[in-house]
């Protein structure tokens, strides 16, 4: 059947197909088929393709039907297929179609009766039963659809009227003067006074929802110039939540991720002061990261990518590379994190470390420079 | 008889009310002229409404909440983790509501059939030619649609608050501090605060469940109701030109074909989403800050931002005091921008170019406008490969790439690919049309091979069909542009007075038509064996280079070339 296959494409070629012919058509077809049956053109049926010449008239379009005595519509659907016992063998394809449909639509009542979840097998089960038979119940439904149209429905192509979009002149004439009348009738375009005030009326008005928006959240201020780093306060673990010594690092080697004591679950703080602590062997590490700043080789520099702020949380220890793996900005650990590949335009952010009376390690001051991606009001 | 049935009980008691009879016998009339590509904005569709049902019962069970609980549910790995109630919430749907777990999947895969199928709907839409008058507006509320679907799609996965998406809203918010002047501003009143603070997942629920649904369904709507306004484009064909629709009514067969086409549509993501598992939060684990895992891929429509942010190279300026983050700002900009504005120029610069303001109904195929195509090809392949570099690492670690020569070829490839992709799209559509013309000057080679009296072997050709045929000449010869100058028009044609036309003055009109030219290149009609340009023919004087004697430079009517007739050539065997 040609539903599918009336596009650009060239038809296949070969025989013409029955369909395509009045000729064959059923006897109780012709009676009412002016392209058959001579009968004086009237509203007009196509089947197949219509002579390119005759683009007719078939909907709404100009008189519908005359004024007469004519019936309100001719068939233009044949009302079987052409082949009857085609069409019979395809209903029941149809139904059985149908029933799959209905006996997949009662096993998805049954699956969700009979399976329970509350644990990750048991959901899965669930998922996979549920789905199969909801999957089944359309997929049959659509099947049969399908094969209804294309096999059982008779194959029709019609042509309808496209009338050019724009309006007669006419409707646009009337339609301009109704406009105008309005217009003139407003006194819209009389009276500048009222046109004005109420252009300035609605001015304020309208920047009342803009000005709503306002207390969305506060300013930024200085606020992403810092973070929660102090002097004093201690660098702990991220996870164990441990207090570190120089000492736990006895050899060179992975690295591992700290937050300030007493901000390990302030998200918004954690956002901005999460870093990360390598130790390097004596002499590895190199300018521009400031020594002062490390103990016993135990450097540390803040997490967050300088690119668009993901975690840099990626450390090749034969390399000392640290790799952001949103965007892969690569920083060099041994100098001073320096950027070597990627978007990111700065280096990670050293911060400043030291050893308190107890021989923990803490911060000797915040960041001095703003952690994090570019902004406009970072100099 | 029938007419009782119909207009009885039920159709008789709403006619007596609203009157209906007249409009909905149109309505059941309305023809649909089928091809396979008008079913892509089908799948869109029908996905929006899958959407609408599971997102409808997710909504039911979903808290949209960034409130610290300490989890005690089904889920044994995460017993006794903090994480937000958005969070817990999800793993409850996945693993303690009947269905839920399939509902969550069939929403992801159904936002992702609904993004891919917007996209392949509007490169359907471009190819054709479907955008030109009278279907400029309807083009625009697609992009409008495509657009608003990308920012559903984001707000939508970011909503269970786990891990991966929480890097896509780190990285949001990254991007929206890199907007000069105002980025701080944007970030701070989206997230209420510094990032993430305690308003942004149900900001994004409010968004994502009402506004953003809300005008897309408007938007949909209105998309609908001007596709059905204007009627259907038709691809060409025997019979179909631009003054009529050819196809099946809507009832009963468009209303059949596209209920099965529903439930086909909605069979393949159910299925998908039982057999293919997508977006297991439980895995990821819930949002903190500090944490991201390796090969974190954002869905798929997201992947070429991701890319575009990727390749960038690391600039930025530092100027008065104030930081320009062109690395961030640029990427994720700048392609989206191109992509999108150019795309909703296109209509508009076509017919600028083209001097074509006609209705235009029946479709072009691909072939026959081969910059147009070409345009479109390299738009994909810009696309494409920012894409590619969206998951480069992906890339790299399969085919044992190091991960940045990956980033170093898209950063060339990006621009090179599309030139490629341009210049061999072009030579392919010209080909193709090469091709048509000898299918309509020769016939199908049938393979007979026959020999003649005098000895000479031939092959026998049949001429092509003729629904072929009406396809095969569906192209048609370009407007020509009004004469751009005095002398120009002379040259040509004795009739023109020689007054410029207004458009084509000054440096204006000789770019357009410059692009003319390069827009309109095409394989003469007439006029030989598809040996391509320069051969001048006709009575237009060719100005200048011969590449371009062929476009139309006749300045008379330039009436739809005749058939390439079969009579004068003498070779054609067996004719």
């Amino acid at each position: 059947m040609s539903e599918f296959n009336a596009g650009g494409l060239p038809r296949e070629e070969g025989p013409p197909r029955p369909d395509d012919r009045p000729a064959e058509l059923p006897d109780g077809l012709m009676a009412d088929d002016p392209a058959v049956s001579d009968a004086p053109a009237g509203p007009h049926r196509v089947i197949g393709t219509p002579p390119p010449a005759e683009a007719r008239t078939m909907l709404g379009l100009g008189d519908p039907g005359g004024p007469g005595a004519e019936p309100a519509v001719q068939r233009e659907l044949p009302a079987d297929p052409p082949d009857l016992d085609r069409a019979k063998r395809a209903e029941r394809v149809v139904a059985a179609c149908f029933i799959v449909s209905m006996l997949a639509g009662i096993g998805f009542i049954v699956a969700y009766l009979a399976f329970q979840v509350h644990s990750v097998t048991a959901a899965l089960h669930s998922n996979l039963a549920l789905g199969t038979a909801m999957g089944i119940t359309f997929l049959a439904l659509g099947v049969g659809a399908t094969i209804w149209v294309r096999q059982l429905m008779p194959d029709v192509e019609l042509t309808e009227a496209r009338k050019p979009l724009a309006s007669a002149a006419a409707d646009r004439q009337a339609f301009a003067e109704t406009f105008n009348e309005g217009a003139d009738a407003s006194q819209f375009a009389k009276r500048p006074l009222v046109r004005r005030t109420l252009i300035a009326a609605t001015l304020p008005a309208v920047l009342a929802p803009v000005l709503l928006l306002r207390d969305l959240g506060p300013l930024p201020r200085k606020s992403l110039d810092f973070t929660v780093w102090r002097k004093g306060l201690r660098l702990i673990a991220y996870g164990s939540n441990r207090p570190l010594r120089p000492e736990d690092f006895d050899s060179p080697g992975g690295m591992i991720t700290v937050v300030p004591e007493g901000f390990q679950d302030d998200f918004d703080a954690l956002a901005k002061a999460a870093v990360i602590i390598i130790k390097f062997a004596p002499g590895e590490l190199q300018a521009p990261t400031v020594l002062n700043w490390t103990v016993n080789g135990i450097v540390a520099y803040s997490k967050i990518c300088t690119h668009v702020g993901c975690p840099a949380a990626l450390y090749e220890q034969t390399t000392h590379h640290i790799l952001c793996p949103c965007h892969q900005s690569t920083f060099d650990a041994p100098r001073g994190a320096a950027v070597i590949f990627g978007p990111a335009t700065r280096p990670l952010p050293q911060l400043p470390i030291t050893t308190n009376a107890q021989g923990y390690l803490v911060a000797q001051s915040d960041f001095n420079e703003p952690v994090g991606p570019s902004y406009w009001e970072r100099s | 008889m029938s007419t009782e049935r119909a207009l009885e009980g039920v159709g008789g008691w709403l006619d007596d009310r609203f009157r209906g009879a007249k409009g909905f016998r149109t309505l059941f009339r309305k023809i649909f002229p089928d091809h396979w590509s008008f079913l892509l904005g089908e799948i869109a569709l029908y996905s929006f409404i899958i959407l609408l049902l599971t997102g409808t019962f997710l909504t039911l069970f979903f808290q949209p909440s960034m409130t610290e609980i300490t989890y005690h549910g089904s889920y044994l790995h995460l017993d006794g983790v903090r994480m937000s109630q958005a969070y817990a919430s999800t793993l409850s749907i996945s693993f303690d509501v009947r269905g839920g777990l399939l509902m969550r999947q069939i929403h992801h895969w159904a936002a992702d059939l609904f993004v891919a199928a917007i996209l392949v709907h509007m490169l359907r839409i471009f190819f054709t030619g479907a955008f030109r008058k009278p279907r400029e507006v309807n083009w625009l509320i697609g992009i409008t649609l495509f657009t608003l679907a990308l920012v559903e799609g984001l707000f939508g996965y970011s909503l269970p608050d786990d891990l991966l998406s929480g890097a896509g809203l780190r990285i949001t918010a990254g991007v929206l501090q890199s907007v000069p002047v105002v980025g701080t501003y944007l970030e701070f009143f989206l997230f209420g605060g510094p990032y993430p603070g305690n308003d942004i997942i149900p900001r994004m629920y409010i968004l994502h469940v009402l506004v953003i649904p809300g005008l897309l369904l408007a938007l949909i709507t209105a998309h609908l109701f001007l596709m059905f306004h204007q009627k259907h484009t038709q691809m060409p064909g025997k019979g179909r030109t631009d003054q009529n629709v050819v196809g099946a009514p809507l009832y009963p067969y468009f209303l059949a074909k596209t209920g099965a086409f529903f439930f086909f549509t909605f069979a393949a993501v159910a299925l998908a989403s039982t057999f293919a598992q997508i977006n297991p939060i439980w895995l990821y684990g819930p949002y903190n800050p500090v944490g991201i895992s390796s090969g974190s891929q954002p869905d798929f429509y997201m992947g070429f931002l991701e890319g575009s942010l990727r390749i960038m190279p690391a600039w930025q300026t530092v100027i008065f005091g104030h930081t320009i983050a062109w690395n961030v700002f640029i990427p994720a900009l700048l392609p989206l921008g191109l992509i999108m504005t150019g795309a909703a120029l296109w209509p508009f610069l076509e017919q600028w170019i083209t001097g074509d303001r006609r209705e235009h109904h029946v479709l072009d195929r691909p072939r026959n406008a081969p910059t147009r195509t070409a345009i479109g090809m390299t738009t994909i392949a810009f696309y494409g490969v920012l894409w590619l570099e969206g998951a480069n690492d992906v890339l790299a670690d399969h085919f044992d790439i190091p991960l940045y020569t990956t980033t170093i070829v898209a950063r060339y490839a990006v621009f090179l690919v599309p030139i490629a992709a341009y210049i061999i799209t072009k030579r392919i559509c010209l080909g193709l049309q090469r091709k048509d013309l000898n299918l309509l000057e020769h016939g199908v080679e049938t393979g007979i091979i026959r020999q003649l009296p005098s000895g000479e072997f031939i092959e026998e050709t049949r001429p092509v069909t003729e629904e072929a045929r009406a396809v095969l000449m569906s192209r048609h010869e370009p407007l020509s542009l009004p004469a751009a100058t005095a002398s120009d028009a002379s040259d040509a044609s004795e009739d023109e007075e020689a007054v410029p036309a207004p458009d084509m003055r000054g440096g204006i009109g000789k770019v357009r038509e410059r692009l003319n030219k390069v827009l309109n290149e095409s394989v003469p009609m007439t006029g030989g064996h598809g040996d391509g340009y320069g051969a001048p023919h006709g009575n237009g004087a060719p100005h200048g280079n011969g590449h371009d004697a062929a476009l139309g430079n006749g300045h008379g009517d330039n009436a739809p070339a005749a058939v390439p007739a079969t009579g004068d050539h003498d070779t054609q065997p067996g004719s």
